[in-house]
């Protein structure tokens, strides 16, 4: 007899499932299903729908829709038959939430099943309601739920307790419907039914005061009824690894926590027993830890005698020790909640605590870590800082963050020193740049900027830390910045606290320009590196910065050699004049190195080559590293000539960067007619690095009109003899030229 | 209180899951893939709780799991749960569903998915513990199944008889009966699937 698809089992459904090898087919196997059940349903066969509906919510499980169903579920549900109901209140759970409309629908099932007789319907309605329903559902229902505290049944009474939970928690006006009938629960000899009465009372103290009030009246009989589970045990059957029912102990001690606390009556009535059950309680299985761990808790949270929290932080203490993880992290957890409260008693754990935060499991260091940072104070920050430090560099990522922080500020609150906390914060920059907040870069800059004493020595310890690893951003960051401020000091000499550092300008120089040409360097990084290179512009010279800005010549276009000549050589003098004593050997240095870099001409006071743009001296200054003398001159090259369209190259190398030519390129235009959209391209050997920086304009006016220019910067590593390849593109006359063409005759001094 | 309770492989393919708070169902994919993912990065000898996890992982909420030789049971709750207490929850809960199907295994999970909400729903009401007598859930479950199996009374009917045939010990009955001249063939019974 092959039975049809549509009175398909549910487990021939599921055997043909797992037989589909892809995901498609088991999508196909489910469609035609799906299909068959739609059609079951408009057919309306009520004998087979609850078959239908378990196999619809069983494709549901797996992630497949099944909103079609959910008229079923009130169908079944109003069905007469248990079978009907029970996967008709399943399906209720899981279809009809409190977010779909038909959900209402259900209301009035639900009340005629809860006052029929049969305890298993009404367990169902019971188990819906207090799982799904919404605010309106169980103000309608309350009284319906408050009655059923009263029945015969224990199932039917434990269930509808639990409801009311639910009900108060939805609609906190009918806590009291639900107080009264708690006094008489209290007296429950059932288990289940006195654990769901404890959880509602503990639910209307946490709700109300003057339910609190109320029950703190009942304090007597609660700790009555935890000493008998405690002694002799009110049944067998609840008993899990030899302690009776823990989970109506740990119910108990959690609500006498809530009853006792700022309370000293009720305090006093619970501890003896608590005394009692913090001595007696077996440890060596898990059952046992729980209640033990409970009363705790409890003890340390009401108004106890000194003596017995005392016992209770110790007991926690002995549990850091216990080889069974779980417990090392109940452990962990209730030091953490006792930190505040009990400080002191917390402290004297602080070594096992720091142990823990070289557990291998990730659970347990973060606790660790949590309670490490909350007991640093003053007296122990120094060794717990290095302990923290130690952990955030093996540490896993998810938790550097927190560690690096909370380091950070730990340090803020307690540093001993100013030394002590520059050098923390540097090392925990080193170790864990990329985790820290992003207003580490400001304190650390605002904290070595406010203490003068140690200038000398931050921009030491963080040249040597960026000279290592230019990598970690905020580190980097601050290192420029410092370096900008302090360079002078860097440079000076030897400072006591740190190791003997002779620097030279051209490194310092060197390793601001590899910052600020590291793919690795984020653009403010770079703006950071930029800022400190002009402000050694000016400390490296000694000079303030409105000789700067008064230096910068006025280049008059088609003046003269020799004014030009005249005019520089003043004002070099003005410069040497001016440089104050110290500073002078700074500045012979400079022309030292321009002495070499000149040719057999040895005169280091040429002015710069020529230039026809008004901004050329100014492109001249900003380029460079540090204030010009004038760079030694390299003669100007005439690389292209067509129909009145002239490209000149100038060169530039920068003192104290003997890898670095800066070339400008300018065109002129001589002719009638305009160039337009003129681009220059240009390519060098593989060895080389060019960066093209955007031209001046794509027009280059004719007769003689303002001219264009583009910089070419050229980083020659290997000092590979310079090769240069040049491609315009541009519309004059009317027609669009492409000339592609290698410079020759480059000068030696390009590369050399 | 509980916020969810989840069964899945060694896999991450999930064999069952109740939610106790009413998240989407896409939320509630997430939350199990995300779940699987935490859970199975676990050494063995490491402790049963977690936390973390965006979705489920609230300040308050922690994850409790134990690993059952292919399973993963996974309870997710807040702060008001004792740790140690849902430790020995998800035991009591595993040596029940081990009473109701007999020495349970993941293909029992599979196969009888639909039982096992209303073994829980004996366990955990709302997201609160309810019972955790075993004997009593157990006694339960089992006055339930009766209730159903007597309800299928009529309907059941032919189904039960043919499930009675099939089970009858039928003696080797004789293809030819000789009584006297008459020869009376009897035909195969036809057999039933």
């Amino acid at each position: 007899m092959v039975a049809s698809s549509s009175s398909l089992k549910l487990q021939d459904l599921i055997q043909e499932i797992r037989e589909a090898k892809t995901q498609a087919q088991e999508r196909e196997v489910i469609q035609k299903e799906c299909a068959h059940i739609r059609a079951s349903f408009r057919d309306g066969d009520p004998l087979h729908r609850h078959r239908q509906l378990a196999k619809l919510l069983y494709v549901h499980m797996l992630g497949y829709p099944a909103h079609f169903g959910q008229m079923e579920c009130l169908k079944l549900i109003a069905s007469p038959r248990f079978t009907d109901k029970r996967v008709g209140y399943l399906g209720a759970m899981l279809l009809l939430d409190e977010r779909q409309d038909a959900h209402l629908l259900i209301t009035n099932s639900i009340k005629n099943d809860l006052s029929q007789g049969i305890q298993a319907v009404q367990g169902l309605a019971l188990c819906t309601l207090s799982a799904t329903g919404s605010a309106e559902m169980c103000r309608d229902l309350a009284t319906e739920v408050e009655k059923l505290l009263l029945q015969p049944s224990a199932y039917v009474r434990k269930k509808a307790v639990l409801t009311a939970v639910h009900m108060i928690r939805k609609v906190p006006e009918l806590s009291n419907i639900f107080l009264p009938p708690c006094a008489q629960l209290l007296h429950e000899h059932h288990h289940g039914v006195l654990l769901g009465t404890i959880m509602l009372i503990t639910e209307l103290c946490e709700r109300s005061p003057a339910a609190l009030k109320h029950f703190r009246k009942m304090v007597p009989q609660l700790v009555h009824i935890l000493r008998t589970l405690v002694t002799t045990g009110y049944s067998t059957e609840h008993s899990i690894s030899g302690v009776s029912d823990p989970f109506l102990q740990v119910q108990i001690l959690r609500l006498l926590r809530i009853l006792g606390r700022n309370h000293e009556e009720s305090s006093e009535t619970m501890n003896d027993l608590l005394a009692q059950v913090a001595t007696n309680t077996d440890t060596s299985r898990n059952a046992g830890n729980a209640v033990l761990f409970e009363t705790v808790l409890t003890i340390m949270d009401i108004r106890s005698a000194a003596g017995l929290r005392v016992l209770a932080v110790n007991i926690l203490g002995r549990f850091l020790l216990n080889s069974d993880r779980n417990i090392r992290y109940v452990a962990l957890t209730s030091l953490l909640r006792l930190v505040q409260s009990d400080h002191s008693a917390v402290q004297r754990h602080r070594p096992t605590v720091v142990e823990c935060l070289r557990e291998p499991d990730g659970s347990l260091s973060r606790r660790a870590l949590e309670l490490s940072l909350a007991l640093v104070n003053s007296s122990n920050v120094r060794a717990m800082t290095q302990e923290l430090q130690g952990f955030l560099e093996s540490c896993p990522p998810d938790l550097q963050a927190d560690c690096a922080s909370g380091i950070l500020l730990a340090a803020e609150r307690f540093a001993p020193t100013k030394r002590w906390h520059i050098d923390t914060t540097l090392r925990v920059l080193m170790t864990a740049g990329t985790h820290v907040r992003d207003d580490a870069v400001a304190n650390l800059t605002q904290l070595i900027g406010g203490a003068q004493e140690l200038h000398a020595y931050s921009v030491r310890r963080l040249y040597s830390a960026l000279a290592e690893d230019i990598s970690q951003q905020p580190l980097v960051q601050v290192a420029a910045w410092c370096i900008g401020e302090y360079g002078d000091l860097l440079l000076e000499g030897s400072c006591e606290e740190t190791e003997p550092l002779q620097v030279e300008e051209e490194e310092v120089l060197a390793l601001l320009e590899r910052v600020l040409q590291s793919h690795m360097s984020l653009p403010a990084t770079r703006g950071y590196a930029l800022t400190a290179l002009m402000k050694l512009s000016t400390r490296l010279r000694g000079d303030n910065k409105a000789a700067i800005l008064e230096k910068i010549p006025l280049v008059e276009r088609g003046g003269s050699q020799a004014d030009e000549e005249a005019k520089e050589s003043k004002e070099t003098a003005q410069l040497s004049e001016a440089a104050p004593v110290p500073t002078e050997p700074q500045a012979s240095k400079l022309l030292d190195l321009l002495d070499l870099l000149d040719g057999p001409s040895g005169d280091a006071q040429h002015p710069p080559p020529l230039d026809p743009t008004p901004g050329g001296a100014l492109i001249h200054l900003l380029n460079l590293p540090c204030a010009p003398p004038p760079p030694a001159p390299i003669p100007n090259l005439k690389v292209f000539e067509r129909e009145g369209l002239q490209l000149n190259l100038s060169f530039v190398r920068p003192p104290g960067t003997r890898t670095l030519l800066l070339i400008t390129v300018t065109a002129t235009n001589t002719s009638g007619g305009d160039v337009t959209h003129f681009i220059c391209q240009a390519a060098v050997p593989k060895s080389f690095q060019l960066q093209l920086q955007a031209p001046s304009g794509d027009t280059v006016p004719a007769q003689g009109g303002l001219p264009t220019t583009q910089l070419l910067r050229i980083l020659n590593p290997k000092k590979a003899p310079l090769r240069l390849k040049l491609r315009l593109t541009y519309n004059h006359f009317g027609q669009s030229v492409q000339e592609i063409f290698e410079v020759n005759n480059l000068p030696v001094e390009t590369w050399q | 209180m509980i916020k969810a309770i989840l069964i899945f492989n060694n896999h991450g393919k999930p064999r069952f899951s109740k939610f106790y708070q009413p998240y989407s169902e896409d939320t509630q994919w997430q939350i199990i893939r995300e779940t699987f993912h935490l859970v199975s990065k676990r050494d063995e000898n490491v402790c049963n709780f977690l936390e973390g996890g965006l979705l489920i992982g609230e300040s308050d909420n922690k994850l409790i799991y134990r690993h059952y030789a292919t399973l993963y049971f996974v309870f997710c709750v807040d702060s008001s749960e004792s740790e140690l207490g849902i430790l020995d929850l998800i035991q009591v809960f595993v040596k029940t569903l081990d009473k109701c199907f007999e020495n349970i295994c993941e293909l029992d999970l599979i196969f009888h998915v639909d039982k096992v909400p209303n073994i829980l729903a004996e366990m955990v009401m709302g997201g609160m513990v309810l019972e955790t007598n075993m004997n009593e859930i157990v006694t339960q479950i089992d006055a339930q199944n009766k209730l159903e199996k007597s309800e299928a009374g009529l309907v059941g009917a032919p189904a039960r008889a043919v499930s009675a045939v099939k089970n009858m010990n039928l003696p080797e009955i004789p293809r030819n009966i000789n009584i006297g001249d008459i020869s009376i063939k009897v035909p195969n019974l036809p057999s039933f699937k």
